[in-house]
């Protein structure tokens, strides 16, 4: 209820007029203009609404004069070498580990975690003094597939006590829990500790994790979380596969949040589109891990998409271009884009949208 | 005995060197303090201190323009800009040292009418948020801004005093008891104008930057206006011989009340045209016609000294514009040049004003026999405080 009320507050318009700000759009050509404008005319409600308020009168900004949507100050870009992660290579960077075959003949998956404290730039200019798993916000997108043996190593370099706690079927010792497991080595993981976490993976789907210690809602907004994806044993389709995860950070600390993104650097993909193949599958894992807000939600323009909640299903519930995700809720996108254009996707959450959580598809 | 030897060198040293000698040290400890790194002492406790005030928002079409100042001891960045939860490329911001100020354009399609909440985040995630509570274009400031200023200015302030001063020969006809009930009403009146002044002062104050002092900036301004006014006065007694043997001439008086009246006119003002200009003001007949009721009575307690003499029609008029006039040139910098840290200097002299023509009026009430107050000067207190409230309720700007 209360995180109902502080988002209250938050309201705001959306208006996808404009194409990309500064060096953003040198890959788009004319041919490429004349495809945002049908897109343009699926969404007119927004659009002209934001029109009508700028364009009566002697207000506004009639077009031509000022930003056509929402936007970080122009000139300015996040230091992604400093913040040791791009949002343009996570989306792609699915961290399978390391495989071996037991006697038994399955195969023993592993990873290894480091927990640390490390700022990061969220918009450009901003720091946020995030905890970081392997030094990037998400963390790692640990990819594995049904029936293996995993094992994932926790070692905690941060100043505070962690955990990894999975979204997953396990036993309780190896839930990441302060409190159990603590006589086992496990539970709470203190600084400089580390743990061995050891389940199968099951049941396959889009999962997650994330830390598990007290405070919790600062804990996971502090940026300990990623996400956990179990393949079918038969595998799924071939397919341009993108991770997302959207989030946001509360960096004044007011239990509310400034900048909303998709994997952590507000409007990245609007300033750096994803590039896609005309035609080609593609599926996104989509997470919602944003504290502070009860939903969040993921709008494609111009095209539909099938969608898996939780991915654990073969059959896709429902053809859709909206799909709204609570707290720790995550599901799998499938779209094919027929037409060459940008198409932009944002929360339809649009007060997240126009603090940072929109970006485009360019399809070429 | 021994002072004397030991004096001997200093003798030849002149005494401004003397005066000087300190202050050159002071100069070298500074220099080989800073020269060593402070030593002794760490960096800070702790992390920055972002403090950011919101000095004066402007509105053109399509454009809100915020200034801001860095009321806190570390510099700020300003690195980005949100319009009712919506982040928008801007000009201005960046780093803003201590003391420093910028201003910060934003294009946005804003509405008439409707609110908007702007928050600037800084490098560090703190924000800073500004409130427009309903929008409305800021006046440009042109020929015809300034001249509806003016007009407004004469409107409340040189028409009514003007008006107020019409009682002169009315005053002329009655009795010393109810001209010392009408001082007595003056020095009423002016007490409230003085704690309406104060109050306001300090809500400026505690609304603008305190880097410059705020609060103690109406305290400030209060000293500073007593102080002059007090060596205004103490001039002007000692020029006017015969003014000193009857203690003091009835012009004079009159001089001092018009000068009070004056500065708080030109806090009047002030509020006025700020308010106009951040279009919280309806220039109704309703808000002129109730400022003239107000201030008519200004005009009545410059001219109740003056029941006894004759002075010129040119002089009566000049008191008139000193008194009435500010107004006119409060209007024009609060719609103009609106800055919480001058406006609330100003009321603070507006105060201090008043303070020494209180102080000036308060023998000439007392009961010249028994020289405590009577019935008719405690009458007189009341009615002038009374009046000044009822009608402080017909505006407000």
């Amino acid at each position: 209820v209360e995180a109902s009320n502080r988002a209250a507050p938050k309201r705001g318009r959306l208006s996808r007029r404009r194409l990309l700000a500064g060096g953003a759009i040198a890959g788009a050509s004319l041919p490429l203009l004349h495809e945002l404008i049908p897109h343009e005319g699926l969404h007119g409600g927004g659009s002209a609404t934001a029109e009508a308020a700028g364009g009566h009168g002697s207000h506004g900004g009639p077009a031509g004069h000022g930003p056509l949507h929402a936007d970080f100050r122009d000139g300015a870009d996040v230091d992604h070498v400093a913040n040791g992660f791009d949002p343009s290579e996570i989306l792609r960077d699915f961290d399978e580990g390391r495989t071996t075959r037991l006697p038994s003949g399955r195969i023993l998956r592993e990873w290894d975690i480091v927990a640390s404290d490390k700022e990061i730039e969220v918009a450009p200019g901003v720091k946020y003094a995030a905890w970081t798993y392997n030094g990037r916000v998400p963390g790692p997108t640990l990819r594995c597939r049904e029936g293996e043996r995993l094992r994932i190593r926790l070692v905690n370099g941060s100043d505070h006590p962690h955990t990894l706690h999975f979204h997953g079927v396990h036993s309780a010792f190896m839930d990441g829990m302060p409190g159990i497991g603590e006589n086992r080595g496990g539970g709470q993981i203190e600084p400089g500790g580390s743990f061995v976490y050891e389940f199968d993976a099951e049941p396959f789907g889009v999962h997650l994790y994330h830390c598990h210690v007290a405070p919790l809602a600062a804990h996971i907004a502090k940026g300990l979380y990623g996400l956990f994806v179990i393949d079918p044993a038969g595998g799924r389709e071939e397919a341009d596969e993108l991770a997302m995860v959207m989030n946001a950070f509360d960096t004044n600390f007011d239990f509310a949040n400034e900048v909303y993104a998709v994997n952590s650097v507000g409007f990245h993909y609007q300033r750096h589109p994803i590039q896609i193949r005309r035609d080609e599958l593609v599926r996104i894992y989509l997470a919602n891990l944003t504290e502070y807000d009860p939903v969040n939600s993921f709008h494609v323009h111009g095209n539909f998409f099938h969608h898996y909640p939780t991915g654990t299903s073969p059959e896709p519930i429902e053809f859709t271009d909206i799909v709204v995700q609570g707290q720790a809720q995550r599901g799998m996108l499938e779209m094919r884009f027929a037409k060459p254009g940008l198409y932009m996707f944002h929360a339809h959450v649009t007060e997240f949208a126009e603090l940072g959580w929109s970006g485009f598809f360019e399809v070429s | 005995m021994e002072a004397g030897p030991r004096s001997q060198p200093l003798s030849r040293v002149p005494s401004w060197a003397l005066g000087v000698a300190p202050l050159v040290l002071l100069a070298a400890a500074a220099a080989l303090f800073f020269g060593l790194g402070a030593p002794g002492l760490d960096e800070r406790n702790g992390v920055p201190v972002e403090e950011l005030a919101v000095e004066r928002t402007v509105l053109r079409p399509g454009e809100i323009e915020m200034t801001v100042r860095n009321d806190g001891p570390d510099p700020v960045r300003v690195e980005q800009v949100s319009v009712n939860d919506s982040y928008r490329p801007f000009a201005g911001g960046g780093e803003i040292g201590r003391l420093g100020s910028s201003t910060i354009s934003v294009p946005y399609p804003w509405v008439e009418g409707e609110a908007y909440e702007l928050f600037l985040l800084t490098s560090t995630g703190a924000t800073v948020t500004a409130t427009i509570d309903a929008a409305a274009e800021t006046p440009s400031v042109d020929a015809g801004f300034l001249g509806l200023m003016g007009l407004l200015g004469i409107y409340v302030g040189v028409i009514p005093v003007a008006i107020g001063m019409i009682w002169l020969p009315f005053l002329r006809r009655v009795g010393a008891g109810l001209i010392r009930g009408l001082l007595a009403f003056t020095v009423g009146l002016l007490a409230f104008l003085g704690l309406d002044a104060l109050l306001e002062g300090l809500e400026v104050a505690g609304s603008g930057p305190q880097a410059f002092g705020g609060a103690a900036l109406v305290i400030v301004g209060a000293a500073v206006a007593y102080l002059a006014l007090a060596g205004v006065d103490a001039r002007m007694r000692a020029r006017t011989e015969r003014a000193r043997r009857e203690g003091g001439s009835p012009m004079h008086m009159a001089t001092l009340i018009a000068t009070g009246i004056g500065l708080h006119n030109l806090g009047e003002g002030l509020a006025i045209g700020s308010s106009y200009a951040a279009g919280a003001l309806a220039l109704g007949a309703f808000l002129v016609v109730g400022f003239a009721i107000h201030n008519t009575t200004e005009g009545l307690a410059i001219v109740a000294p003056l029941a006894d003499s004759k002075p010129r029609p040119a002089r009566l008029i000049g008191l008139g514009l000193l008194a009435g006039a500010p107004a006119v040139l409060g209007a024009w910098l609060g719609a103009s040049a609106y800055n919480p840290s001058l406006v609330a200097f100003l009321f603070g002299c507006g105060i201090g004003a008043i303070a020494q023509v209180v102080v000036q009026l308060a023998p000439s009430v007392r009961d010249r026999v028994a020289g405590r107050l009577d019935g008719t000067a405690v009458a007189g207190l009341l009615a002038g405080v009374a009046v000044m409230y009822a009608t402080g309720l017909l505006v407000s700007a």
